[in-house]
């Protein structure tokens, strides 16, 4: 395949900062990325991630700390000198040229020869399975369309950087699905490093090598998405990776093991970080906290929604504070339903979340 | 007036014929032969499909009440809301300009057409056309020209509403007084020549001519073109020059490549518009320029024919002409319209 990634060995943020006025949109971020790697940035609206992308675009200057691509300083370099590559949530595509045309755009920014443009412009065309379609406007594109489009301008100017800015986010369901395993396969294809700004958690976990998650312009963790799956660092970061019951209880420790009070009940867990006797917080994901005759914890249900596999319930606890948790068998409002956890899949922070 | 047509149900089967009408520059119509078809299907009320589909008339849908018709042809409670500005439009525009056009084939003596004849026959009539267009179209030019550039950068200050308002304050003024300023400024005994005096420089006529008359127009007729070009450049998405630096387009590529095509149908518009507004000059031409000589617009005859000469129909000709001139003119930039990209100038489904 002729469109591969120019080479590079490292990308690094160093301290990588950003304020608006008085607000500090990014406080001092640094993160390696090797080629090859795919990172998704992850957090809630306004955690600064697009603040990121855009500092690595180019399109924001960063107020403090440097960004280096191997041995160059290029934080101080105009987007069109950095050669990196960008897809846009809004897809960006300039409505008065083909299709064709939008992908051979950055080709013909470089000077390239025209016989060199066209053949480029079909490769890329072909990446993005958009074989027949070069002619058209970008406004006679579907959604998804317009999005393939979108990357095949990016990636054809060959750059050793890709960066999407929540591109997903305007496409529907299934759609979104299909573009998502189309996305990783262009990115192992053309070998670029991929950093993708997400606030979809399913999507990070399921694209990326490496996950960023971000909260208030500060990195609160970066790991593989199974570590950050089964262990968050912190609470609020298990409460973004979907540990849906996030209990504040006293803790005390025995052993390996730190027993907090769920829901009226003493519940046993795993400590996360240094947990020491007082005040904690216990982070469950409703599917480890399972319906069944042996648990110790008693409540009466409130709603269930069916989920095709499971159903998703909510229930209110002896002590009146609401537990989400699933039963594979249909329950009813009002019934009373015994909970259990596995001590390993109850974690417990020192910390609250901010 | 109401142009509440409902586009064809959109997919991307039927998205080229649609883009197809549009380019050829016909209205907007969905329903065009197969689509009303379509349609047909779909609205309970549309008449009944054709005899010959099916056969068997089983279910014959009676017709509906005239209302219901008449709401499927978009005309409903609402369109009533157009009745005043038809009226207005009527009154106003309609019946003195049909008034004048009647008017204009009466002369005082001579056949019907002798006022016409008249007007082309004579140089000090039919010159004013030149010297009309001779001020109106380089002012539109250096007006619209000059206004892309400031609105460019405009558009992403902080303080855009204090240097827009500042902008904007000749718009205010008027023209007369603009003219007295610029009398008093620029006249042989102003601060201008005066100031230009103390270095010992020659005294430069600068009014009572071509270029007073032009100075004026560009005075009163930028802020105009520049709040169009400003709210044309800001409708441009952002996000596209964004995309545009990230594959490698400089500024000035960036301008030519994104902006200028996708602000060429603004800028049309922007010139028809401003071209009608300096055409009709009559103060700057008469305060500031030599009315009898090189700035000698149209409107100045009409006004003598009218009001000097008491011939009503001499001056509705001189008026009838003067609209046809500006009617070839903005039909000359509203045809080299079709050359650029017409359509929104978003960047995708937002």
């Amino acid at each position: 395949m002729a469109i591969a990634a120019r080479d590079f060995r490292e990308l690094r943020l160093n301290g990588m900062s950003r304020s608006f006025g008085s607000v500090n949109a990014l406080k001092g971020v640094t993160l390696n990325v090797r080629r090859g790697e795919f990172i998704a940035l992850l957090g809630p609206s306004g955690c600064g991630k697009s603040t990121a992308l855009n500092c690595l675009a180019g399109l924001l200057t960063l107020s403090n700390g440097s960004i280096w691509l191997d041995s160059t300083r290029i934080d101080r370099l105009k987007p069109e000198q950095r050669g990196f590559g960008m897809v846009f949530q809004n897809y960006a595509l300039f409505p008065h040229m083909s299709v064709k045309r939008n992908i051979g755009f950055g080709l013909s920014m470089q000077g390239r020869a025209k016989a060199d443009i066209d053949k480029r412009v079909n490769e890329a065309l072909s990446i993005v399975r958009l074989g027949d379609q070069g002619e058209k406007l970008p406004g006679q594109l579907s959604g998804g369309q317009q999005q393939r489009v979108a990357i095949a301008r990016a990636i054809v100017i060959e750059p050793p950087l890709v960066l999407m800015d929540e591109p997903l986010s305007n496409l529907d369901a299934k759609l979104r699905l299909e573009m998502r395993a189309e996305i990783r396969r262009i990115h192992d294809l053309i070998g670029s490093a991929t950093i993708y700004v997400t606030h979809d958690q399913e999507e990070a976990l399921s694209l990326a090598d490496r996950i960023v998650v971000m909260r208030d312009g500060v990195v609160r963790q970066v790991g593989t998405p199974e570590e950050l799956y089964a262990r968050p660092a912190h609470a609020d970061v298990a409460e973004f990776m979907g540990y849906r019951n996030l209990i504040r209880s006293p803790a005390w420790k025995s052993g390996n093991v730190v027993n907090v009070r769920v829901g009226g009940a003493e519940v046993q867990g795993t400590p996360v970080g240094a947990v020491v006797d007082g005040n904690a917080v216990a982070a469950i994901r409703p599917d480890d906290l399972k319906a069944g005759a042996g648990g110790s914890l008693a409540v009466t249900v409130e709603s269930a929604q069916y989920h095709g596999r499971d159903f998703c319930c909510c229930g209110r606890a002896g002590d009146g504070s609401e537990l989400y948790f699933c039963s594979e068998r249909r329950v009813d409002k009002g019934e009373s339903v015994r909970l259990a956890a596995d001590p390993s899949r109850v974690l417990v922070y020192a910390e609250d979340v901010p | 007036m109401t142009d509440r047509a409902i586009p064809p149900p959109y997919s991307p089967s039927d998205a080229g014929s649609a883009v197809a009408h549009g380019a050829a520059g016909s209205p907007p119509s969905p329903l065009v032969g197969d689509e009303r078809e379509e349609r047909g299907r779909r609205t309970a009320y549309e008449c009944p499909p054709p005899h010959s589909r099916g056969g068997g008339a089983e279910t014959a849908p009676e017709r509906p009440p005239l209302r219901v018709r008449l709401a499927l042809r978009d005309l409903d409670g609402v369109t009533l809301l157009a009745l005043p500005a038809i009226v207005f439009v009527a009154a106003l525009f309609v019946y003195p300009f049909l008034y004048g056009f009647v008017l204009s084939f009466e002369p005082k003596a001579g056949d019907w057409l002798a006022n016409y004849r008249k007007f082309f026959s004579d140089p000090f009539l039919y010159d004013t056309i030149g010297a009309t267009l001779w001020l109106a179209v380089p002012a539109t030019v250096i007006n619209v020209l000059l206004s892309v550039p400031v609105a460019m950068r405009v558009r992403y200050l902080q303080r855009r509403r204090v240097l827009t308002t500042i902008l904007v304050v000749p718009i205010t003024l008027g023209t007369v007084l603009i003219a007295e300023g610029l009398l008093n400024y620029l006249g042989p005994q102003g601060w201008f020549n005066r100031s230009l005096a103390l270095v010992g420089l020659g005294p430069v006529r600068l009014v009572h001519n071509y270029t007073g008359v032009m100075l004026s127009l560009i005075m009163s007729g930028f802020p105009f073109t520049f709040l169009l070009t400003l709210s044309y450049v800001t409708g441009i998405d952002p996000s596209l020059e964004q995309a545009a630096s990230t594959l490698g387009a400089k500024p000035r590529a960036r301008f030519w490549h994104i902006i200028l095509p996708l602000l060429a149908q603004g800028l049309a518009i922007n010139l028809c518009l401003s071209f009608v507004q300096t055409f009709s000059v009559f103060p700057s031409a008469v305060l500031l320029g030599s009315p009898a000589g090189a700035t000698r617009v149209i409107s100045i005859a009409a006004y003598q024919a009218a009001y000097e000469q008491y011939d009503y129909s001499m001056a509705s000709t001189v008026a009838m002409i003067m609209g046809f001139v500006q009617l070839i003119v903005v039909n000359l930039i509203l045809s080299a319209r079709a050359l650029f990209y017409r359509g929104a100038v978003g960047g995708g489904k937002g």
